[in-house]
């Protein structure tokens, strides 16, 4: 096993008490605007992109890691303890989650959470141990045609795929396109798009655009339709998980996981499919071992098999995009471009090249993962309490804190008070996609890998003379076209059954809720 | 309350039957993207191509401001036959209410002031504004205390960058107070 002796050096090279006071500091860090509303993972780690400037390559990605875990799993709390999911990949653990802290088990699903999402990351993060390296031995083989094909296989499923509407993920995924021409063209040097703009030159900071649209976006959007109602978090103790507990969480973690890795290492996979898969086999499930006398089941009453699958299968899966992501440097979800724009700040470009020039540094990664991982569990599961209270903060302070920390990140890119209106652009521009309902993910794919896709464009039709055939000219690009028009083809039939199972769960699920309604409010009553 | 379980995002949006009012706006943003997309195109014709360079810095641009221009205008096509959008939800974003544009644009006017102030005053002050003015915006009405947070933030977020990670943050007219 060479690929475990790499990891072991990478340890060797991550495990010095400076950096594990790095990696805490991520986690902590992470933890703590992930916990935040309306932050996710991916605007938690282009928010605190700024704190790692200073820092050396090895350092900034173990404090990476522990945002990424930290934030991730700050963002299950806040779907558990608060009545309403913030992001896509969080509304199956909301539903049992949110139940569960309701009837005065929120310590348990919090529990559930943390350790299933350790169960899930570890052996996530081994997995991309074990399969990124082999990958990536075959990805420099691949010929720049074939990348084409890979490429316009992720940006075209990511927005057709994914979302309610083809048509809106086509469009933002062309915005982001053309945001990734501004600046100087590769080859002959002549300025696209800069309308004689000095700053626009050196082509935009994927930073400043990643803010703007997650981070200053979101918070345009939210002082747009602030929910002026006051908040409901619901009381939570100790987290910590019972042997009854423990014998029902186990199976449901290693079957999320299951489903999250594959699907977090497709293009347009991610987290959103793998936990509604989860959520439903365990329903299912529950359901079979009660009717055949053994186990119980509570579904729709807070059932912990529903929390812990379906968190399990978020972090797999957030496991599961670095593998495309350091094999072929391709990144699939919000999160991994984030990453991979990070990555790009420390000189390393994104592509198949990555994981072979690289190598060092992605070991170390690997291995911050697993560490970060590991502090998460120590750090988080006594903190629940504290974090539990960060969901209080008053609305305004809160979203003020998040322009104020936008605009810093902004400002420290360059000094330049320019970029502080290029974040405003954008964030501008995120309040629109999110009005119109223009999905963000293809557009921030599109920005980052607009420039890869048109170097290496030209790169094959420079082989072959301008003759566009080339492109398909490869056996391996006709399988990547191929495996588009199929998946094109069966769009409608997939979105069908998913919408179908989906509204069925949903309903089941609230008339569970409105039968158990009484039962539920008195016992918050009790614990107030 | 309990029965606010929300659906998540990926719904049957656009195959629902058509919706009776038009969104009008998507027009607009339909024209904007149409504008860009043009423009695009015409400046990718204004670059010149090398000699050796079978391909140039055109096609792509072209490819895509011509994507660009398509995709806008089925956007409008259909939003004409009633397809509406599908808003973003989220933990504290209430899409049943009307849009409350007021305050976002009293956030770009913070915003822009920033822009104009913060080499003059320094992070410090220009961030403590920012903080306090944001608050103001949405509807706090604590402003000693959150100019007094706003402070303590910025001073220390200052101080964190210029000591802790060597980015020189400008000092303004508090340059040697700080």
């Amino acid at each position: 096993m060479e690929n475990l002796g790499l990891l072991w050096d990478g340890l060797g090279a991550a495990l010095t008490p400076m950096n594990l006071l790095y990696a805490a500091v991520g986690v902590l860090l992470g933890t703590f605007v992930g916990v935040l509303p309306g932050i996710g993972p991916a605007m938690a780690i282009a928010l605190l992109l700024p704190v790692t400037y200073g820092l050396e390559p090895t350092q900034a990605f173990i404090m990476f890691a522990g945002l990424y875990y930290g934030g991730m799993y700050g963002g299950s709390t806040t779907s558990i303890l608060l009545n309403t999911p913030g992001e896509s990949a969080s509304v199956m653990t909301a539903l049992e989650g949110n139940l569960m802290a309701r009837v005065g088990r929120g310590a348990q699903a919090l529990a559930t959470a943390a350790v299933g999402s350790f169960v899930a990351g570890t052996i996530g993060t081994l997995l991309v141990a074990m399969f990124a390296p082999a990958l990536a031995d075959v990805a420099v083989e691949i010929g720049s045609p074939s990348y084409f094909a890979l490429m316009v296989l992720a940006l075209v499923m990511t927005a057709t795929v994914l979302g309610a509407s083809p048509l809106r993920g086509l469009l933002a995924l062309f915005v982001g396109l053309t945001i990734g021409l501004v600046g100087l063209d590769l080859n002959t040097g002549q300025p696209r798009l800069t309308f004689g703009v000095s700053q626009l030159v050196d082509r935009l900071d994927i930073v400043v655009v990643a803010v703007g649209i997650f981070a200053l976006g979101e918070a345009l959007w939210v002082a747009a339709h602030l929910r002026r109602k006051p908040v409901r978090v619901v009381p939570v103790g100790q987290p910590w998980l019972g042997r009854e507990d423990l014998r029902r969480s186990w199976w449901p973690w290693l079957r999320g996981t299951a489903y999250g890795f594959p699907f977090g290492a497709l293009p347009a996979g991610g987290a959103e499919l793998p936990t509604f898969l989860s959520y439903v086999t365990e329903r299912k499930l529950a359901k079979r071992s009660s009717a055949k006398g053994r186990g119980k089941d509570e579904f729709g009453q807070g059932a912990i098999e529903g929390v812990a699958g379906p968190e399990a299968a978020n972090n797999a899966s957030a496991a599961g995009m670095l593998v495309p992501m350091l094999a072929l440097g391709l990144p699939v979800t919000a999160t991994a471009s984030v990453m991979l724009s990070a990555l790009q700040g420390y000189g390393i470009q994104p592509g198949p090249q990555l994981m072979t020039e690289h190598a060092d540094m992605v070991w170390t990664l690997l291995a911050s993962l697993l560490i970060g991982n590991l502090l998460l569990l120590v750090l988080n599961l006594p903190l629940a309490p504290l974090w539990a209270r960060l969901l209080r903060i008053p609305r305004p302070q809160l979203y003020a804190g998040i322009l104020f920390f936008a605009c810093l990140g902004a400002y420290a890119t360059n000094l330049d008070p320019f970029d502080i209106g290029l974040l405003l652009v954008f964030g501008l521009l995120g309040l629109a996609m999110r009005r119109f309902g223009l999905p963000v993910l293809p557009l921030i794919l599109g920005v980052i890998l607009g420039p890869l896709m048109e170097t290496k464009l030209r790169e094959a039709l420079t082989i072959s003379g301008g003759d566009p055939a080339i492109l398909w000219g490869e056996p391996l690009a006709i399988v990547i076209y191929a495996v588009l028009l199929l998946v094109l083809a069966t769009r409608p039939l997939l979105s069908r059954w998913r919408s179908r199972t989906e509204s069925r769960m949903v309903a089941e699920a609230a008339a569970d809720v409105v039968r158990d309604d009484g039962a539920a409010v008195g016992t918050e009553g009790d614990q107030r | 309350m309990s029965t606010e379980v929300e659906t998540p995002a990926a719904g049957p949006a656009d195959h629902g039957p058509p919706a009776p009012r038009v969104d009008a706006a998507q027009y607009g943003l339909a024209a904007v993207l149409l504008v860009v997309g043009a423009y695009t195109v015409y400046d990718a014709t204004t670059l010149e191509v090398g000699f050796a360079d079978p391909v140039g810095p055109r096609i792509f641009p072209i490819v895509i401001g011509a994507g660009l221009v398509v995709t806008s205008v089925l956007l409008a096509v259909a939003a004409a036959r009633g397809s509406r959008p599908e808003p973003e939800a989220g933990e504290d974003v209430d899409v049943t209410t009307p849009a409350d544009w007021p305050t976002v644009l009293k956030l770009v006017g913070v915003i822009l002031l920033t822009i104009a102030t913060v080499t003059w005053i320094g992070w410090a002050l220009a961030g403590a504004v920012l903080f306090a003015g944001a608050a103001w915006a949405l509807g706090s009405r604590t402003l000693i205390r959150d100019v007094l947070v706003g402070l303590v933030l910025a001073v220390a977020s200052w101080y964190g960058f210029v000591v802790g990670l060597g980015i020189p943050l400008t000092p303004g007219v508090l340059d040697g107070i700080l």
